[in-house]
């Protein structure tokens, strides 16, 4: 066989000098097939590698091998870097303008009064206090005469009752909006047995309605009913929660004797408050010129008679109760001064003095938020 | 109430200033709700006299005076009263001086071109009354004390305190109790009240008695002829205006001076307006008097009043009457001093609506061993200013003196106050109240007749522990459980929680909006409502039936302030015949969202509304997959927009849908707004089943989608398509959504196309042809029951 060799050398270098100059992915891929392809230059030449010799074949193959692999890579290297270059220039013309401000997830909010009622269930669950609840629509034996109210009381007068009609009794007792949330002692009282120990957070009902005071208002009750409980249980457990709930050690309690039908003896509760920035902050030293004292609630022993109309026997049994303004605790803590908004859904004041779904009150974040 | 540090004094003896004295107050349980010191403001005006006055040189009305005022040369003073002359001793003010009555801080002023260097003051200029005729006239015997400070001249430097008296403690309705309670408390000496008999010869002038020995059973009294009716003395005056009282006359301030002093109202009559007899009776069906507040009253029998043979005097205890009132002309008179029952007091005063001084401290219970010392205090006052000559008195019926005894157990105070007390400092506390101590280890303790609040040994512990102060009583922990505290929130609880969170999660702002609404609103949900007998306004008239009307009150007037995007929540009560239920409410009003450049402010629709609702159920616990569907929700709603979500169609879970125009227009709303409700109570609970989850392995083969389209008839239900066709193969068929509702070319008339998109899940070997053409098959015949066809 006299057939001239082919110059692999020179195939390689045309080949090399047809890829560097494919100025796309097109024109490379002519090249691909022109070299690689079924009927390319080198496909040729391996296919000439049957027809030698085995002694020549061991010469020539890895030649003509070696040059597909050369030229097979130098097509990938080429290619890559071709879409690089299409993908830096695709990129170029992709820019948006990040300035411009996303859709916004509506936010939602938790009111301050649904707030701050789960940060009072998180102090006194820690103290063992489980929630109650009641009716608002209450009837006279348990908003008055279980509470040791009886219909001449000059207290009910006190109480600016809301009422129903006649035509709307039920049992024959007159309905009402429940003056305060002392009726869901007796309901407790009635249908648990002691030791007792609930706070009784709920929606309460006066005829009253100006600045500071809007005909629906919140409460907490306390009630704690067990053996030898005394007054020196009551004044710790205020001043725990009172503490708690501020979030603050410096805080002073200071008990007044005072009157309530349904404790004895009773007792209201200021707590002392300095001056920051002129807002009344609950903590410091109330003896100071710019401190002073403020009432936040009131409470007493449950008073033997309330404890005998419940069925318990008062000679087993005794305890503490107290009651204490709920949106006030809200106002105290966290600064509104307007309680009519409390209650005018306006957005601009729910979204200010809202909570967020994640301020979730625990002890060990604690429950301020 | 109000009294004055030196009317204080008249009973207490005490070297206490006045911070102590109400530091003591509050402690006690006389809560001090202010003092005030008129003399603070005015402790610069001075006493001055006039040495000339002549006429303004410019001026007709205006005077120049020339006034010594007691230090320095006299000054030169532009006056415009008409009672300044020269001699005059007056109250002078100069340059620098705060005269509250005018609002101004004096300087040295022009007036009409004539320098003037201060002023002459009148009462009002003072604030002491609202006298403006002329300048202060202090009458010559002041001549001598000029120089001097006017108000410590006046005695008007006696600092007013105002205390709250809580019902329990009708004692300290009068000067003389609080000064008892003081002096108990360690802060000087309660001095012994002088009461002189009061000797008469001359018969009362009439008849008086008690016909109603239930409502008043003591009428005391006697009449006093030869009265002249002046204005009561400077020195009582004083103390009525000093606490707000207005001097109405010597007869009438007597009475309210003894009721102040001693807590002990007494009524006096103009005997030439009575006929034979005075005494007191049940009123009259349907009797009316007119009395002092102008007004007049219908009466019943289960009123007590005084009367005469002839009309109503008096609703008893509580307001005399105009018609027999002492005028200035009023020469004879009689004095009432009775006892009424407190609870009879108190039903007529809730009856008629009419509170008074008197009723207050009738219906707590006056002392009822006070008549006769409060008879005589009243007839000796009257005799000496007013004159006259007193009749014997006349004591009809008796009060109620029987004391109660309560035995006592100093053990108590420890037990029960948290606060231990030696025995014989207990027994100190209460002897210095006034009560008898009798016995050693448990007492026997006698109640004094001014304090029917004192019951039981409670009370006494209370006595003791005022005294003490309760800031004696230690802290003590209260006793808790071992370890972690155990949960204590409820399921239910535990659910209003999640749902209120999971609300705002999803963008709702929680509102808290009245429990009341207008009645109007309340009909619109077709509940009866409960409706109050005494609205504090006609739009809180009724308790709410339905959350939605307050929501979409609130929502309106979000709207009116521009809120481009509302969306509340609400959880609360409805307040329902027989129960309360709670309930979250949901209101959607305005865009879903603000304007945007990708797009945005399109109305919310009712599928927002169904979204949320959903999406609550979800976190409330209830099946949602299980839920039914019926078109039938409360009129409140549009009736081709708006369904009952239910577990049966009895059990309804929620409804939603987009207010009716009747709705929208009754409260005064613009639309579209969409709303819903979800009946917390409504949602079965989940049965408890611990902290463990079932079993689960992720499948290790993908799931396969085949998509599915259907005609139905235009007015069957898409979603019972769906849900038939979810059903159609439990073992594999895990999802089934729709994923287009077509109408129009294609599809006939009256029909329209569902195309629905199932996801298979195979088990541990990939489906065979066979197995596909199973499952396609099975879910093509649940699509029949549902009315669907498969399109060819």
């Amino acid at each position: 066989m006299d057939q001239q060799k082919p110059d692999l050398a020179q195939l390689n270098t045309d080949l090399r000098a047809a890829i560097d100059v494919a100025a796309g992915l097109d024109a490379l891929d002519a090249v691909r097939v022109h070299a690689l392809g079924k009927n390319g230059v080198v496909t040729g030449l391996l296919k000439t590698l049957g027809k030698m010799s085995p002694e020549e074949r061991q010469v020539e193959g890895p030649k003509i091998n070696g040059l597909r692999t050369e030229i097979a890579g130098a097509i990938d290297s080429k290619k890559a870097a071709l879409e690089a270059d299409l993908l830096t220039t695709r990129l170029s013309s992709e820019t948006l303008d990040l300035s411009l401000p996303p859709k916004e997830m509506p936010k939602g909010s938790i009111h301050p009064v649904s707030q701050v009622m789960d940060e009072l269930a998180e102090i006194f669950a820690d103290l063992g206090f489980a929630v109650a609840t009641g009716p608002e629509i209450e009837d006279d034996w348990h908003n008055f005469t279980a509470l040791n109210i009886p219909e001449t009381h000059p207290a009910r007068a006190m109480h600016d009752t809301f009422y129903f009609g006649e035509d709307q009794q039920r049992d024959g007792q007159p309905m009402m909006l429940r003056t305060h949330t002392s009726p869901v002692q007796i309901r407790t009282m009635t249908s648990e047995k002691p030791p007792i120990r609930i706070i009784a957070p709920g929606r309460t009902y006066r005829s009253d309605s100006d600045a500071t005071h809007t005909p629906m208002f919140h409460q907490v009750e306390g009630l704690v009913i067990d053996r030898n409980i005394h007054m020196g249980h009551l004044k710790w457990t205020l001043e725990t929660f009172v503490k708690a709930f501020f979030e603050r050690d410096d805080i002073v309690l200071r008990l007044r004797p005072s009157y309530f039908p349904f404790t004895e003896p009773s007792a209201e509760v200021d707590v002392g408050y300095s001056l920051k920035d002129g807002k009344r902050i609950i903590g410091g030293d109330p003896t100071k010129e710019d401190g002073g004292w403020m009432e936040i609630l009131g409470s007493g022993m449950v008073n033997r008679r309330v404890i005998e109309a419940c069925g318990l026997d008062p000679d087993e049994w005794q305890g503490f109760a107290f009651g204490c303004g709920i949106d006030r605790l809200a106002m105290l803590k966290y600064g509104m001064d307007d309680l009519r908004a409390f209650f005018d859904g306006d957005l601009r004041w729910i979204k200010h003095y809202g909570f967020s779904v994640l301020d979730v009150p625990t002890l060990s974040a604690g429950v301020g938020a | 109430m109000k009294f004055t540090l030196g009317w204080l004094k008249e009973h207490l003896d005490t070297d206490a200033d006045l911070d102590t004295v109400l530091e003591t107050l509050t402690a006690i349980g006389l809560e001090v709700e202010g003092v005030e010191n008129p003399g603070e403001q005015l402790g610069e005006f001075r006493i001055a006299k006039v040495i000339s006055a002549e006429k303004h040189p410019n001026a007709d009305k205006l005077q120049l005076l020339k006034v010594d005022t007691g230090s320095g040369d006299p000054v030169q003073v532009v006056c415009g009263a008409p009672n300044a002359r020269a001699g005059m001793v007056g109250v002078f003010a100069g340059p620098g001086t705060y005269v509250p009555g005018i609002d101004v801080t004096l300087g040295a002023a022009k007036i009409r071109d004539v320098e003037s260097f201060g002023m002459m003051c009148s009462e009002r200029e003072l604030e002491l009354s609202d006298a403006h005729d002329g300048v202060i006239d202090l009458g010559d015997e002041a001549a001598a004390d000029v120089g001097e400070s006017y108000v410590s001249w006046a005695g008007l430097d006696d600092p007013v305190i105002d205390i709250a008296i809580t019902p329990n403690r009708q004692d300290c309705m009068g000067v003389y109790g609080v000064a008892r309670d003081l002096a108990a408390a360690g802060l000087g000496t309660l001095k012994t009240l002088q009461v002189t008999d009061i000797t008469a010869n001359i018969p009362c002038s009439i008849e008086i008695r008690t016909d109603d020995p239930e409502g008043c059973p003591a009428f005391f009294g006697r009449s006093v002829s030869g009265v002249s009716n002046t204005a009561s003395p400077d020195w009582m005056q004083k103390r009525l205006r000093a606490i707000g009282q207005k001097p109405i006359s010597a007869l009438v301030d007597i009475t309210n001076y003894i009721m102040i002093d001693h807590g002990r109202p007494l009524h006096v009559y103009d005997r030439a307006k009575l006929g034979k007899a005075i005494f007191a009776r049940k009123a009259q069906d349907g009797e009316r008097v007119t009395v002092l507040n102008g007004k007049s009253y219908t009466l019943d029998p289960s009123i007590t009043v005084i009367a005469d043979e002839n009309a109503v005097h008096d609703i008893g205890g509580i307001m005399g009457g105009e018609h027999s009132s002492v005028q200035p002309e009023t020469t004879d008179i009689v004095i009432e001093c009775a006892y009424f029952t407190p609870e009879r007091i108190a039903l007529t005063g809730q009856k008629l609506g009419l509170m008074s001084d008197a009723r207050a401290r009738f219906e707590r219970g006056v002392d009822p061993a006070f008549l006769n010392d409060g008879l005589a205090i009243a007839t000796q006052l009257v005799l000496d200013i007013c004159g006259g000559e007193a009749s014997i008195k006349v004591e009809a019926g008796a009060p109620p003196l029987e004391t109660s005894a309560v035995a006592y157990d100093p053990e108590l105070c420890a037990t029960l106050g948290g606060l231990s007390v030696p025995i014989d400092k207990q027994r100190a506390s209460l002897e210095a109240l006034g009560f008898t101590v009798k016995g050693d280890g448990p007492f026997a303790v006698s109640v004094p007749s001014w304090r029917r609040d004192i019951v039981g040994a409670p009370d006494l512990v209370e006595e003791v522990l005022r005294l003490e102060g309760l800031d004696a009583i230690p802290s003590v922990a209260l006793p808790r459980a071992d370890g972690v505290a155990t949960p204590t929130a409820s399921p239910e609880q535990k659910r209003e929680r999640k749902v209120r969170r999971a609300a705002a999660a999803r963008g709702l702002n929680e509102a808290i909006t009245w429990s009341f609404i207008p009645e109007a609103e309340a009909a619109l949900s077709g509940e009866s409502p409960w409706i109050l007998a005494n609205p504090i306004s006609e739009d809180m008239k009724v308790m709410r039936t339905s959350m939605i009307p307050g929501l979409a009150a609130a929502a309106k007037r979000n709207a009116d302030r521009g809120a481009a995007s509302i969306r509340l929540f609400e959880i609360g009560r409805r307040y329902l015949a027989e129960d309360e239920r709670p309930t979250l409410g949901l209101i959607l009003a305005g865009a879903q969202d603000a304007r945007h450049w990708q797009g945005g402010g399109a109305p919310f629709n009712v599928y927002d509304a169904k979204a949320e609702i959903l999406a609550l159920l979800d976190a409330a616990g209830a099946p949602t997959a299980n839920l039914q569907l019926f078109g039938d929700a409360s009129p409140i709603y549009h009736p081709g927009r708006s369904g009952r979500l239910c577990l049966g169609p009895k059990k309804t879970l929620a409804e939603f849908g987009e207010l009716h125009p009747a709705t929208l227009k009754a409260l005064d709303l613009g639309g579209p707004v969409m709303a819903a409700e979800l009946y917390l109570d409504a949602v079965p609970m989940g049965r408890a089943s611990g902290h463990m989850r079932p079993a689960f392995a992720p499948p290790a083969l993908q799931g396969v989608k085949r998509d599915f389209a259907f005609l139905l008839d235009s007015d069957t239900l898409a979603g019972d398509l769906l849900r038939m066709v979810s059903g159609a193969d439990k073992q594999t068929l895990v999802d089934a959504r729709i994923f287009d509702i077509f109408t129009g070319k294609g599809v006939e008339d009256g029909k329209k196309s569902v195309a629905i998109e199932v996801t298979l899940q195979p088990g541990e070997k990939s489906f065979t042809e066979e197995e596909l053409k199973a499952i396609s098959d099975k879910v093509v015949k649940a699509a029949e029951k549902a009315g669907g066809m498969l399109r060819g």
